[in-house]
């Protein structure tokens, strides 16, 4: 039988890096995740796995430690907030264009600026349109419980190495903060020295006899050069929409509508869509598990079916749009947001779904 | 026996007095003819060859003038974002404590972008080897002031002169970071005499060896001319550099190990 914990969500995902043999981590504190880092230290990973802990100075020095790690073949992650997030954007950038594979963590708070350390999902845009300078993309993991807080650990690892790419793990306070049983795995060992140089021959490890140098560089002056070095990366991710779309349908067989709803809010719209059943609404809910690669193709064969979408999120609007894309017009897509840290209630997301689609209807008919 | 030796016989493997090391690419230098950094590219692969250290060594470039550091030097390197050496280097170096670990960066990438990078890595005691070139301005970007322009120094963006009631001072850094528990060795030479180049190579050669001693960070300041940007020839260059920037940030070894 499998080991199961009760853990915070921040927890959760610090325990799933130590077992899916994570190498180093660089961080610095920010609420509300600064429980990544105290309970790597507090869990001895040097003892335990060798796992390297470091606190460096501010979240700009730890991305590009996290670029030196990574650059060495070693699987490397850090996790922040927001703001942090925010000032880590020219290192994601500069890993994006050197191919490095990295484990990125970002338990969002409400913003702009300072904000609120309340949960928030209005890092959407910078997770998953780019974030930092120049034309990429990072694969994007929208945990929507503890557990996979946890199991996500595992994956981005398999999928930033499967990939080269940056995978960072969208979550929010709530995500980060709740508390909720953990099934554990076995642990991964970590890799020796001789298997990076194995496994992964482009990394900077140290120029030996029998290979050129490893450079480990996003520079090219050349524009010829760099325009096939950026049509090379857009291939990538052309590859991880068609291969790496993940998401969950939740009574989506016989709905007429549609929530759509990724992490924290796709909880409540699980109880909202429990509750629209009850009283007889068709109602199911598509959550997204990965924000890029998007659930393009699914939502569009959805508009066939539903007589409208309603996109829940703890933003301004931001996936909704998205989600317009996605059904290109074919149905009415309406968005429902709650900002500055506040979370919808199921009641109160079930009612704005009623109100823009069906009593807004009935009303049309007695007209 | 005759005064002068002819050509073949100078060509001849037992003459030969001194050759490129192995470690140096066939790549012609990007830099100005008479800037420094060539000399410097050359001691520390030298020292590399010498100590056979090549499959053990990882480097890391800056931004600015030696940002193409790597096409010159033919051992594994990573390219780091401005001012973010000391940073990547640490990441490496925590992950592979038998390698050794170096950055190669300017004044403007180590003392005003990554200033905070560069103190709190010796501060922490990282166990990487700083090569610091200094020659008072911004080369690449077409010679800006830099926190290393001397008082008075015209820059094109102090086309007046440093002045330091609104540009502020420059600022001594390698001093700082001597000050600091984590630094073992710290020391400022330059390239521009032969006699120099030798002190340098010496000094190259213990902050190499030192890492291996796993005592903190060492740090080797090369000042150095610019005479694209300070708009001279390379002679007039190297002078001015011992009259003005000498007196301000002199030679010679500021911490050593007891």
């Amino acid at each position: 039988m499998k080991e199961v914990r009760l853990m915070k969500g921040n927890e959760a995902i610090a325990e799933g890096v130590i077992r899916a043999g994570c190498d180093g981590y660089f961080g610095y504190p920010i609420t509300p995740q600064s429980e990544v880092m105290e309970y790597l230290f507090a869990n001895k990973t040097k003892e335990r796995t060798g796992m390297i802990v470091l606190q460096a100075e501010s979240e700009i020095a730890s991305i590009h430690m996290v670029y030196g790690g990574a650059a060495s073949g070693k699987r490397v992650m850090t996790s922040s907030s927001s703001p942090g997030i925010s000032l880590m954007q020219e290192g994601i950038s500069f890993m994006a264009g050197t191919e490095l594979p990295c484990l990125l963590m970002n338990c969002v708070r409400g913003g702009p600026g300072l904000g609120t350390i309340q949960p928030s999902q209005s890092d959407y845009f910078q997770a998953v349109k780019g974030g930092g300078h120049g034309d990429y993309k990072m694969i994007v993991l929208a945990p929507a419980s503890v557990q996979e807080m946890y199991d996500f650990a595992k994956l981005g690892f398999e999928l930033a190495f499967k990939h080269r790419i940056q995978v960072m793990v969208l979550s929010d306070g709530a995500i980060g903060q709740m508390m909720e049983k953990v099934e554990l795995d076995e642990q991964v060992p970590r890799w020796t020295d001789e298997e990076i140089v194995k496994l992964h021959p482009w990394a900077a490890t140290g120029k030996t006899p029998d290979r050129k140098r490893n450079i480990i560089t996003s520079l090219d002056l050349n524009p010829v050069k760099q325009e096939i070095i950026n049509r090379n990366l857009q291939k990538k991710f052309k590859h991880i929409e068609e291969t790496e779309v993940r998401f969950e349908k939740i009574m989506c067989d016989d709905a007429e509508y549609l929530f759509v709803a990724y992490g924290s809010s796709s909880r409540i719209c699980q109880k909202a869509v429990a509750l629209g059943r009850a009283k007889g609404i068709k109602v199911g809910l598509l959550r997204p598990i990965t924000l890029f690669p998007y659930p393009t193709k699914e939502l569009a064969k959805l508009a066939k079916q539903v007589k409208g979408m309603l996109s829940v999120e703890m933003s301004a609007g931001q996936m909704v749009e998205d989600v317009r894309l996605s059904v290109n017009g074919a149905v009415p897509v309406e968005h429902y947001g709650r900002l500055g840290g506040i979370i919808p209630a199921p009641d109160e997301v079930l009612n704005v779904l009623e109100e823009k689609f069906i009593k807004e209807k009935l009303l049309c008919k007695t007209h | 026996m005759q005064d002068t030796l002819t050509n073949e016989e100078i060509c001849k493997p037992e003459n030969m007095v001194y050759h490129r090391t192995a470690l140096l690419t066939e790549a012609p230098l990007s830099y100005c003819p008479g800037c420094g950094h060539g000399t410097a590219h050359r001691l520390i692969m030298e020292v590399i060859e010498e100590m056979k250290m090549q499959a053990n060594t990882i480097g890391v470039a800056p931004v600015g003038c030696s940002v193409l550091a790597y096409d010159f030097m033919d051992i594994d390197m990573q390219q780091a974002a401005h001012g973010r050496a000391p940073a990547v280097a640490t990441g490496i170096k925590r992950l592979y404590p038998d390698k050794f670990v170096f950055t190669y960066q300017g004044d403007g990438d180590l003392a005003a972008i990554g200033t905070c990078e560069t103190i709190h890595a010796c501060n922490r005691g990282e166990n990487i080897t700083i090569f610091f070139v200094n020659n008072g301005i911004y080369g690449m970007t077409g010679g800006q002031m830099a926190p290393t322009t001397l008082p008075g120094m015209k820059t094109a963006t102090s086309p007046f002169g440093r002045d330091v009631e609104t540009m502020g001072h420059p600022l001594k850094i390698t001093e700082l970071i001597a000050n600091l528990p984590g630094t073992y060795f710290v020391t400022r030479q330059s390239v521009h005499t032969p006699a120099n180049v030798r002190k340098a190579k010496k000094a190259i050669e213990k902050a190499i060896q030192y890492q291996k001693l796993n005592k903190g960070l060492n740090f080797v300041e090369i000042v150095s001319n610019c005479n694209s940007g300070w708009k001279m020839t390379p002679l007039e260059s190297n002078k001015w550099m011992e009259e003005n920037m000498f007196p301000f940030y002199p030679l010679g070894d500021i911490k050593v190990p007891k």
